[in-house]
């Protein structure tokens, strides 16, 4: 027996010291066994362990339409490597290689140098996407030149001329502030990422996984084994919600133009299309943008990088005046209210005027929309007050992001009083109200907000999640945006919904404020709206100049009933709603059509040229007449027969 | 009767030979990440290192006998924490054994673990009250170890639940064992041994280390079947020479991941014999240090604790240098003080501390 304070046995403890000894005698054996008995050996082993490590590169997806016709294809193409594992004075060499490949001796020099320091088995990149010549160059100078090598890379080729370019992004270099994200932790410098648009969003999808093929090489850089190769895995396929044919028709709408057009399936939340102007080329980015090309995108005041139908923030106008009237109605006041408009009125003291400067006269709800009357929606305004107002809008989604699945999406403002006293520390002024009421003041929206709010609106009141890919269609274990199948039910009486968009139908018809859009067979419902950027005061101090015209809006939908689209428009400097409607209404006629079988306007063009061309055929003929067996010949021109008309294929540029 | 427990009584020639080992490692982390895309762990490996020693003087402050007597809560949280791992793990390479904490930071359980079960193994055999070990207390002392070991394995992390096993020894074998107890442990060790040498390519690299083995291992390149990864370290240790070389191995990024599990051979090849020869006399004037410091120890306690924390540095040491020379297989074990890892340097300074604290009582009483 022994207590607490009875030490631990001496013997042990001196035995455990002895066997610690013994192993580290082994292990000091081991050293000496590898280090100095046999070192000559390992120090050959090390000298031959040469290695060439050339990746195999992944293609990236392809995305695809709704109806599975190509947007973003790849094509292959060279790039110029150079390897530096083998014993050639790679400097003295530069000249003969730029001269080949067409670059800067001292470039290629440079480049040489800021690689110097990364392992050897590891080749630069000396040329992206290099010319049929320079790859003969490669090819004919293989023995003077063994350190050139070439491999073949995935390049994507996007439509020609910006099409689609907000909604798809594109592709560049992972950077250095990238890596260091968690997120990207997977990822390996030179890796080719998604930046913008769908390529990023969807990048852990589309992108594949790059192969390698490790040989082994000879201290000249001869391969004399493969170690083994790992193939490439491609990138899976993307399929979209647009429409191509309506992306088309979208494109032409705002061709030459800036703003934004952004239609959806207002009964799933699928985007169909979505157009975003001045543009640009995402080709041009696919191998290696220059700085100047840069430069001038990114200092480009009408920011052709931005998305407009989700970063631009901007009063709605007289559009918000659909808000207004769901706002009125479910509050009970908007359908009993009557208002004698005499192209203006005060409020607060401060005269606010109609657009109508001889005033609309007697008017009550109906005529209120389709009119567009100011000061009916002044007075209503003014009746609601900014919380309730504030409160419908916000539960219609304006002043928050959508949750669509694109980068980079804004929030946009809707005003409260609360709103107010966090950002200004300032009371809010029961006069700022009165300009809510008609969709301008602080309330700044994007396009595609609007559009939602609209959507909810014919809807009922059900409200979707825009989204450009449907969770169904991604690769399982895809989560992140498994959010956009969610529907909301925002309260609004049935009575009230039918009545707002019955007037909303009038918009378009001789009364309303758009009867230049009309088009006849399609029963469109909609609401104009034109937006001031600035007071109207600095506008004529400015002399009307272009660049502060009024911002037009405008967001319809078809059918009136149970609509299968609704389309939203924000034509910058288009002055006036009904322009706007005009190309709204440009784009619905093409899903109208297409839904209706009809041709459509551009595949209906593209057939054209066609017929121009092979309508009519020369053709030379020899044959025997029935009667007796002379050989007769001669020279015909024969019409063929009209093909079917088409729809298009694929995206303006990529292969058919 | 208790004195007057002060950091003058603190072993400060210990910490400084430990930081000596640390400086070596930081050193050969950056020279081995420099330009890969881990360059800069070695300023990481620094804040580790600082932030144990904190944590080291935190828990040498606490007195090791208050930890003693809640160790069977401790022994319950270690228990729970692992069976978390498998319910709520984060799978990363084919394993789990990392749980999210808020604020994005991950957390291994199985390190603190071996710290719970050296206390544990210590508190439970100065509590005994015979001279000879007998087949329960025997058995007892197995299973403390046992379960949490099954649970490591099943994350499935071999090598961490071999690091339990040498605290059970080290226990048993002070706490008084019998030869024929003695038996039965080498003949276990030797089962052991046998399943870790000739199963291993179908069983041990079933999962997260075939990923990193295939696209490596050659049948026809790797006749032995000793495995490619061995085969790099040891050119990699004998192209050092006895002086050292230019490490290019190291830097020709043949030798695998030669900032953590293969830091040992990455020193030996830059520095040679003589260099790595050093490092493992440094680690052995440690681990004479911490025993001398068992056989000063105020209690039975006192001295397993710090024979626990022993056992465990000297079985990483045997397993990861073993590795890098060729004796043993790969099993993922890193070098402690060197390799680079956040859970390894702050478990290393933690268990310092308990030693800490344990000397600095010796007169109390």
């Amino acid at each position: 027996m022994f207590g607490r304070d009875d030490k631990v046995s001496e013997i042990r403890l001196t035995a455990a010291q002895y066997m610690i000894l013994a192993i580290f005698l082994v292990l000091a054996y081991g050293l000496w066994r590898l280090q100095v008995m046999q070192s000559g050996y390992y120090a050959s082993a090390a000298e031959k362990n040469r290695i060439r490590n050339v990746p195999i590169l992944a293609p990236r997806g392809k995305i695809l339409d709704r109806e599975g016709r190509i947007i973003v294809d790849n094509y292959p193409s060279f790039s110029a490597l150079l390897l530096r594992d083998s014993s050639r004075d790679l400097n003295a060499d530069a000249d003969l290689i730029a001269q080949g490949l067409h670059l800067d001796a001292n470039e290629v020099r440079a480049r040489i140098r800021h690689f110097v320091s990364m392992p050897q088995y590891q080749p630069i990149f000396l040329k992206e996407d290099i010319t049929p010549d320079e790859l003969a160059f490669i090819d004919s100078h293989r023995n003077e030149l063994p350190e050139l090598d070439t491999i073949m890379a995935h390049r994507r080729l996007y439509p020609r001329n910006g099409f689609m370019a907000h909604l798809i992004g594109y592709v560049g270099e992972v950077t250095e502030d990238m890596l260091n994200q968690p997120q990207f932790e997977l990822y390996n410098p030179g890796d080719v990422v998604g930046v913008s648009g769908v390529e990023r969003q969807y990048n852990n999808a589309l992108m594949g996984q790059n192969g390698a093929r490790r040989a082994v090489v000879d201290s000249h850089g001869r391969e004399v084994g493969l170690l083994g190769e790992t193939a490439a895995v491609p990138g899976k396929q993307l399929k979209l919600t647009v429409d191509i044919d309506l992306q088309i028709a979208a494109e032409e709408a705002l061709e030459g133009k800036n703003g934004a057009i952004v239609a959806m399936d207002p009964r799933t939340g699928e985007i169909l299309a979505m157009v975003s102007r001045p543009t640009f080329d995402p080709n041009d980015f696919a191998v290696r943008v220059s700085r100047d090309e840069w430069n001038k995108l990114v200092t480009d005041p009408d920011k052709p990088l931005l998305n407009k139908a989700i970063q631009a923030q901007l009063a709605p106008g007289s559009t918000f005046k659909i808000i207004m009237s769901v706002a009125g109605w479910q509050e009970g006041i908007a359908q009993t209210l009557h208002v004698n408009c005499t192209g203006g009125a005060e409020f607060y003291g401060r005269r606010f005027g109609c657009w109508l400067k001889g005033g609309h006269g007697f008017v009550e709800l109906e005529k209120a929309i389709y009119q567009s009357c100011d000061v009916f929606f002044y007075t209503l305004a003014e009746k609601l007050g900014i919380e309730r107002i504030a409160k419908y809008a916000t539960a219609l989604g304006l002043g928050q992001k959508t949750g669509i699945d694109l980068p980079n999406e804004v929030s946009g403002v809707m005003p409260s009083e609360e709103w107010k006293i966090k950002n200004f520390k300032q009371k809010w002024f029961a006069g700022e109200t009165i300009s809510v009421g008609i969709g301008q003041g602080a309330i700044a929206i994007t396009p595609v907000q609007l559009m939602r709010a609209i959507a909810a609106v014919s809807m009922g009141g059900r409200m979707v999640v825009p989204h450009v890919v449907d969770p169904q269609e991604l690769p399982p274990g895809y989560v992140e945006t498994s959010h956009v199948t969610e529907t909301k039910n925002i309260p609004i009486n049935p009575d009230g919904w039918t009545f707002i968009t019955d007037a909303m139908s009038r918009v378009l018809l001789p009364e309303g404020t758009a009867p230049s859009a009309h088009i006849p067979g399609i029963d469109i419902a909609g609401k104009t709206g034109s937006a001031q950027i600035v007071s109207l005061a600095t506008r004529a101090k400015f002399k009307n100049s272009e660049a502060l015209a009024q911002n037009g809006w405008f967001v319809g939908f078809t059918p009136r009933r149970n609509p299968d689209i609704v389309v939203c428009i924000l034509f910058e400097g288009g002055e006036h709603g009904r322009l706007a409607a005009r190309l709204a209404t440009q784009v619905i006629k093409a899903y109208v059509d297409k839904q209706r079988r009809l041709p459509s306007k551009m595949a209906e063009k593209e057939e054209k040229e066609k017929q121009k061309s092979d309508g009519e055929v020369d053709m030379a003929a020899l044959w025997t007449a029935p009667e007796g067996d002379k050989l007769e010949g001669g020279r015909y021109v024969v019409k063929l027969p009209k093909r079917p008309l088409a729809v298009a294929t694929a995206a303006p540029g990529l292969p058919q | 009767m208790a004195r007057y427990v002060s950091f003058r009584d603190f072993d400060w020639g210990l910490l400084v030979f430990v930081l000596l080992i640390c400086g070596l490692g930081v050193m050969e982390i950056r020279s081995a990440t420099m330009h890969t895309k881990f360059a800069g762990s070695h300023v990481r490996q620094v804040y580790w290192i600082l932030g144990g020693v904190g944590a080291m003087f935190l828990i040498s402050a606490v007195n090791y006998q208050a930890l003693l007597d809640r160790i069977h809560w401790f022994y319950i949280a270690a228990v729970a924490s692992l069976v978390a791992v498998l319910l709520f793990g984060q799978k990363y390479l084919g394993a789990k054994r990392w749980i999210k904490m808020p604020g994005g930071n991950h957390f291994q359980p199985s390190e603190w673990v071996k710290l719970i079960l050296i206390l544990a193994m210590a508190k439970f055999f100065a509590d005994l009250r015979h001279r000879d070990l007998s087949w329960s207390d025997f058995m007892k002392a197995g299973a403390i170890v046992v379960i949490p070991m099954l649970l490591v394995l099943k994350q499935p992390d071999l090598g961490t639940a071999l690091t339990y096993i040498p605290i059970a020894i080290m226990g048993v074998f002070l706490g008084g064992m019998q030869w024929k107890q003695g038996l039965l442990v080498v003949v276990l060790a030797a089962v052991g041994v046998g399943a870790v040498f000739f199963v291993p390519r179908v069983h041990v690299l079933k999962s997260y280390q075939k990923q990193r083995l295939t696209s490596f291992v050659d049948p026809e390149l790797d006749p032995q079947g000793s495995g490619y990864q061995v085969e790099q370290s040891k050119i990699a240790v004998g192209s050092g020479g006895l002086w050292g070389g230019k490490g290019s191995q190291t830097h020709g990024a043949f030798l695998p991941v030669p900032q953590t599990d293969f830091i040992f051979a990455a020193f030996a090849e830059e520095h040679g014999f003589v260099g790595a020869l050093g490092v493992l006399l440094l680690y052995f004037v440690v681990l004479m240090r911490l025993t001398q410091n068992a056989q000063t120890a105020p209690d039975r306690a006192g001295a397993f604790v710090v024979m626990g924390v022993v056992a465990v540095l000297s079985f990483h040491i045997l397993v990861n240098v073993g590795m890098v020379v060729g004796f043993m297989p790969v099993t993922g074990i890193p070098l402690p003080l060197m390799s680079y890892g956040g859970s390894s340097v702050l478990f290393m300074f933690l268990a310092l501390g308990m030693v800490m604290n344990v000397r600095m009582r010796r007169f109390v009483n």
